[in-house]
């Protein structure tokens, strides 16, 4: 398969008048051609401000992508100028927003908002640009298309407007949609039906997806690949599979629990115990540390290595360091 | 949207005739009459002119023959002059103020929102601090204070604009600058913050992932939202460059109408005080009328709400 995108030892940090906040330290991870990757994390963990690294829409000052490749269809893109980005954005690749509500501009047309893009981009005719948006609303399932175009944000309910915002993200047909939490503002059968809608994008268009969300329910319906970020790292990545039934970091083994079943009544969930440390000052060694059930002395002091357990599932955990292994069966046989 | 405009026809009528009412209360409540001056004159000829101008009837027939002359606009003729009519007085001061007040708003609109767009997207920055410490000089400093100083240096002292007076283009740079500052510097202050805020919006960020251009961003995007509260101050600076008016044609020697209307209350010149403080009110209220149907233009889901709500 084709690599799409291709980020190596990404960081990013933020000055503050506190200090400098190391929001993104050393992301690894790609993405094929029409490949939904999914990263997970909980609020804080980096998320958002890696696929913002990738459009380039960190604010900066005070951001900063302070090392790193991104290579996009063999563009490295933290050397493009701005110009260059603009020309990328929303052509090559686009993103959604979390919140519909906000996300689009209250004094203009849906019309207005849909075509800029194309206008910006394409030298196209007035009249291409409508029946382009016109297809792309049809595309997302909003009725009454022609009429629709007209309207103002305010006049849609918050499922059609994140149909919209899909719309618009889409028309200049990109190859990679960067979707940030698309459905957490959103009512759970409205995310049923937008996830769905990500679905049938996927298939009419081939576009490549980088999911972000907290949500392991929507992961497991749509991802092809998840990534588990924690303190702005990736500490687990693997298929759907891989990583909902053979995780192996403690982490996301934690996360796993603390998702409500309906399988099993009465049962308490399990929370992880703690809060994420400090991104003034990360731990020099694994930043699960301070929570984590299995923790050995070595843990606060190095980081793990990436241990590689499949072709596509990996972890960073000194759990899988052959003498923790051998400590492990030892008290095991005691 | 016909049923709204009806609508508010009927409160501005209603207002006015407040405003009248009023106007006409502060009046016969004020002590002393046209006739009145230091110049005592026989008592026979006072109540005979008393009489000419009704001023001997009970205050509601004077009420009602003041009411009269709004509803048919037409004061009558002037008091203290005679031979001019209110109407005539009305006719020849108005263009000139109208003149005044229309360049003050348009300096006072564009280069307060110029100075409150650039202040806002150099955040912090030289240009904001210059242009903030602009605005609050320019809040700070009395209308009339900034004009005597003005006609000091750029007038007298450099000679490079016309003391007073209203004749030529140039004439009209100093009375326009004394009294545009002001709102100017307030208009650029609330771009400002309101740019800031509309500037972290979601929409925003969604305009740069579209690859929009920044100018582009900052014109269609942010703009027009940054504008609504420009828009919703515009009614009360528009009544206060009105009252400026007043002032600064004073200053100038600038023949408008807020001579007439200061002279016509010291010398209790009655149907000039009507004509005046009747004209000045229509004025505002008609300004603050459009003011509002330019919100509705601005922000569409203002409109809705007017429909009913959709």
């Amino acid at each position: 398969m084709e690599k799409l995108l291709e980020v190596k030892d990404l960081h990013v940090t933020f000055k503050t008048y506190g200090g400098t906040v190391q929001a993104v330290r050393g992301v690894d991870f790609s993405l094929n051609k029409g490949e939904t990757l999914a990263i997970v994390g909980e609020s804080g963990c980096g998320k958002s401000v890696t696929v913002n690294a990738v459009m380039r829409l960190i604010p900066s000052p005070p951001g900063e992508i302070s090392n790193g490749s991104i290579m996009f269809k063999g563009q490295e893109l933290t050397k493009k100028s701005e110009k260059e980005m603009r020309a990328i954005r929303g052509v090559d690749i686009s993103m959604i927003f979390q919140d519909p509500m906000t996300a689009l501009n209250p004094t203009l047309t849906i019309g207005t908002q849909l075509m800029e893009g194309l206008k910006q981009h394409q030298n196209i005719t007035g009249k291409a640009a409508k029946k382009k948006a016109l297809e792309m609303m049809d595309l997302v399932g909003i009725p009454n298309p022609e009429e629709r175009l007209k309207q103002y944000p305010h006049q849609f309910s918050g499922g059609m407007r994140q149909r919209i915002v899909i719309a618009i993200a889409l028309i200049c047909e990109p190859e990679l949609l960067i979707a940030d939490e698309p459905t957490t503002a959103l009512d759970v059968t409205i995310q049923a039906q937008i996830l769905e809608l990500f679905g049938k994008i996927q298939e009419a268009t081939g576009v490549a997806i980088i999911l972000i969300t907290h949500d392991l329910g929507v992961v497991a319906k749509i991802a092809d690949r998840i990534a588990v970020m924690y303190a702005g790292k990736i500490i687990e990545t693997g298929t759907k599979r891989e990583i909902f039934y053979k995780s192996e970091h403690p982490y996301t083994q934690g996360l796993l629990k603390s998702v409500p079943r309906l399988d099993t009544e009465g049962e308490k969930l399990t929370p992880i115990d703690g809060t994420p440390p400090d991104l003034f000052s990360p731990p020099q060694g694994c930043p699960f540390t301070a929570r984590c059930p299995f923790a050995m002395e070595v843990c606060d002091k190095v980081y793990p290595a990436n241990t590689a357990l499949s072709d596509s599932h990996s972890v960073d955990c000194w759990l899988q360091d052959e003498r923790a292994k051998q400590l492990l069966a030892a008290t095991a046989a005691k | 949207m016909l049923r709204y405009i009806l609508k508010r026809m009927l409160i501005m009528i209603a207002t006015l005739w407040i405003i009248v009412t009023l106007t006409f209360i502060l009046m016969v409540s004020i002590p002393g009459s046209p006739f009145n001056s230091e110049r005592a004159s026989n008592e026979t000829v006072q109540a005979n002119l008393e009489a000419h101008y009704n001023l001997d009837e009970p205050y509601y027939v004077q009420y009602l023959l003041y009411i009269k002359s709004i509803v048919t606009f037409d004061f009558g003729p002037s008091i203290k002059k005679p031979d001019q009519s209110v109407n005539d007085l009305l006719g020849r001061g108005f263009p000139i103020s109208a003149e005044l007040g229309i360049v003050t708003i348009l300096v006072a609109v564009l280069s307060g929102v110029t100075l409150g767009v650039f202040a806002a997207l150099r955040h912090n920055g030289i240009i904001d601090y210059f242009a903030m410490g602009f605005a609050v000089l320019g809040i700070s400093i009395p209308n009339f204070i900034l004009a005597t100083l003005l006609i000091q240096q750029l007038a007298v002292n450099l000679s490079i604009f016309p003391v007073a007076t209203w004749s030529s283009p140039a004439h009209m740079v100093l009375p326009t600058l004394a009294l545009a500052t002001g709102p100017m510097a307030i208009i650029a202050r609330l771009t400002r913050s309101t740019m800031l805020e509309v500037l972290t919006q979601d929409y925003i960020k969604m305009a740069r992932a579209k690859g929009l251009s920044p100018w582009k961003i900052i014109i269609k995007h942010a703009l027009r939202n940054a504008l609504m509260p420009v828009v919703t101050i515009m009614g009360t600076l528009l009544a206060s460059i009105l009252t400026g008016t007043f002032v600064i044609e004073e200053i100038f020697a600038i023949p408008g109408m807020g001579k007439y209307f200061v002279e016509s209350i010291n010398q209790r010149d009655y149907p000039v005080i009507m004509g005046t403080t009747v004209f000045y009110s229509t004025f505002l209220i008609i300004m603050l009328f459009l003011v509002d149907v330019a919100y509705g233009i601005l922000d569409p889901r203002i409109k809705a709400g007017r429909k009913g709500g959709k």
